[in-house]
């Protein structure tokens, strides 16, 4: 990937948008330096327009340290690289001559207090991260929403602080997956809208909106369209860019499958025009995936990716998007959030308060959880129950849903693809 | 004679943000005909073992999948041995415990030491059933009124002491 000089995140990904590439990105993260060096340069120089990540581990994430300090003491493997536990010189020696101009690196988390992590990355000179007041607090445990939406202004103010106009950093919002999965899109989409407009409320410079593929590609291409007419409706004139989450929830056992699975993500991209994708491997059911891979799955989805831009020069696509009214549906949640309070944390703490938002199946305490999907015999994600939000749909008296129906649903994605692989070999 | 409902404390890890795992565990506990409190993620020790003393549960279930679950299973399991009341109560623990793809049974030798009294694989969720079952069978008929006393937790999404 090459950038000019001194332009950090942002700068690259305008840079590629303008030249037309999709970004691939793998969810990487290892405890020990050397190994975290050694993938950040592997995926640097695979064959695919690239960008570097830390995925960063979960005593971290919620802020134990002191666990953090333990495992690296008695090198006992981590879910990530240890950010704030590693002394800042390890970090940027590992960092040195790889991260640069020419190869942007992110930070993910899953902090609903991320200070700690922020003042890492201040210090380190490390320019872009993700998350957000609500969707780095309901899927990542009990951290009161009050919490997390104080931690994240303060969170955001600092990274606006820390800009350049040469170095603008970085944001994205996590609003886009959720819980991974059984949310339906519309209300991703306006999640993931109303962070943007928290992000820029508070002066972030660069900001991306996330949405995480679901169950089916038609309903998936009309969020895509959904989302990018309401960034350009609500948030115009600012530098945003949209990217698309190879699918988060249960992923298929084969290998075949995860491929094929992967595959259909980049030519959603692609068709919905994302500027960058966040891959999945063949590893996900399995464990944490090693370098090669993920070096494995950015260079197969850049091959999807350009077969797909392929197609699409050609006239040919795969798919029609669905017209269900989606965004009607997130606009109409966006406008009901913001019409309660100028400030968008207090608007956002009111709204899942009172039930004009509420996440499917969450069990976080500060929200209502009264709504939930399903996936409908076409293989669309739609409610079930619509609880309190502010649009129709429906409010069966009754109905709970038990382990057996659940897990059909969770695995609907996995099972499709493991069958056709099945089939396929 | 007609057995008395279990009465099961269900966690996550003090690291463990997933709940999908906790939801599932929930549903297919109480369909089993069995009570569930399901404390949530991300559990620090202290909230866990305080639960522990106020529920006084039959058995704990501890679930974790984010690869921390062999450290912070075992250490959570410590932090409720420390009281000797507890002495009796089952510890199961399952789930993706470690982060390399490795059986569960790779980790049960440190897990039995700090206290756990069976570590299952991800699919051994009849074997939990079974395990549930004969605990049920055994479960002293006196303590009956007492478990009936404890509420356990509405409509599944309760989260203990989670404000
Ligand atoms: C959805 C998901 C998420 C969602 C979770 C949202 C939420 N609030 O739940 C999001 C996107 C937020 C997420 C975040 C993270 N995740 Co995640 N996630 C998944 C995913 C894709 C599906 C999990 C799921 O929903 N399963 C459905 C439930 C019903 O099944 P289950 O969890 O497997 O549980 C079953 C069995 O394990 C068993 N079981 C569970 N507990 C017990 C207990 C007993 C006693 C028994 C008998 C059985 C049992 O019964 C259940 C039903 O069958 C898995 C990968 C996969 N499986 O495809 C990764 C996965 C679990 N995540 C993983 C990781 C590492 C993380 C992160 C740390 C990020 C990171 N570094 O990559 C963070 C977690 C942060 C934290 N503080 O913990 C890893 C764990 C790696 C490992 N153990 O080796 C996995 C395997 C992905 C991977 N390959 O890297 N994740």
């Amino acid at each position: 990937m090459t950038a000019p000089p001194g332009t950090g995140f942002a700068g690259a990904i305008n840079n590629t948008r303008r030249d037309g590439l999709v970004v691939v990105q793998p969810r990487m993260g290892f405890a020990e330096p050397s190994a975290m060096r050694a993938g950040l340069v592997a995926v640097r120089d695979a064959r695919a327009t690239t960008v570097g990540t830390i995925t960063l581990d979960s005593y971290t994430r919620v802020g134990d340290l002191h666990s953090a300090r333990t495992a690296v003491r008695t090198r006992t493997r981590l879910n990530g690289y240890p950010l704030c536990t590693h002394p800042d010189d390890t970090t940027r020696s590992m960092l040195s001559e790889v991260y640069g101009p020419g190869f942007p690196i992110q930070v993910r988390h899953g902090s609903a207090r991320p200070g700690h992590i922020i003042e890492a990355m201040a210090r380190i000179g490390l320019d872009a991260t993700e998350g957000g007041p609500v969707s780095y607090c309901l899927p990542y445990g009990r951290t009161p929403l009050r919490s997390a939406i104080s931690e994240w202004s303060a969170a955001c103010d600092r990274l606006a602080e820390m800009s350049t106009p040469e170095r603008p950093a970085h944001l994205e919002s996590f609003g886009g997956c959720m819980l991974g999965q059984m949310c339906p899109p519309s209300l991703l989409v306006a999640i993931a809208v109303l962070e943007g407009l928290f992000f820029a409320q508070h002066g972030v410079p660069s900001i991306s909106l996330s949405y995480a593929q679901q169950t089916q590609p038609e309903q998936d291409l009309e969020a895509l369209a959904a989302l990018r007419r309401l960034i350009d409706e609500l948030l115009p004139g600012l530098d945003v860019h949209v990217v698309l989450y190879t699918y988060m929830g249960v992923f298929p056992r084969t290998r075949a499958g995860s491929s094929n699975l992967l595959d259909e993500s980049a030519r959603i991209a692609v068709f919905g025009g994302a500027e960058r994708l966040i891959v999945k491997t063949v590893m996900e059911s399995v464990r944490i995936p090693d370098v090669a891979d993920n070096v494995a799955a950015v260079e197969r989805a850049e091959r999807e990716v350009r077969c797909s831009q392929q197609m699409r020069a050609a006239g040919r696509p795969p798919w029609t998007p669905s017209e269900s009214g989606l965004y009607e549906e997130a606009r109409t949640m966006i406008d009901a959030v913001r019409s309660l309070d100028p400030d968008l944390g207090t608007a956002l703490h009111i709204a899942f308060r009172r039930g004009l938002l509420d996440v499917p199946y969450c069990l976080h305490p500060d929200t209502q959880g009264r709504t939930r999907s399903r996936v409908a015999p076409d293989g669309r994600l739609e409610w079930a129950h619509v609880g309190s939000l502010p649009i129709d749909g429906p409010r069966p008296a009754g109905h709970a849903v038990g382990a057996q129906e659940l897990t059909s649903m969770l695995n609907y994605v996995a099972d499709r693809f493991d069958s056709t692989a099945a089939a396929v070999r | 004679m007609t057995l008395r409902r279990l009465h099961v404390l269900v966690t996550g890890t003090s690291s463990d943000a997933h709940t999908w795992n906790l939801m599932y565990l929930q549903l297919a506990l109480e369909e089993a005909g069995h009570d569930v409190t399901n404390l949530g993620p991300c559990v620090p020790d202290g909230l866990l073992t305080e639960t522990c003393v106020r529920l006084r549960p039959d058995t704990l279930v501890i679930s974790s999948v984010n690869g921390h679950g062999h450290t912070d299973a075992a250490r959570a399991a410590a932090a409720v041995r420390y009281d000797p009341r507890h002495d009796a109560m089952p510890i199961i623990v399952g789930g993706l415990l470690g982060t390399a793809g490795d059986p569960n049974a790779d980790h049960t030798p440190a897990l039995e030491a700090a206290g756990v009294t069976a570590v299952l694989e991800k699919d051994d969720l009849p074997k939990l059933m079974r395990l549930l079952a004969e605990i049920r069978a055994a479960a002293p008929a006196a303590a009956a009124t007492a478990a009936a006393a404890t509420p356990a937790a509405a409509a599944g999404r309760e989260l203990e002491g989670a404000r």
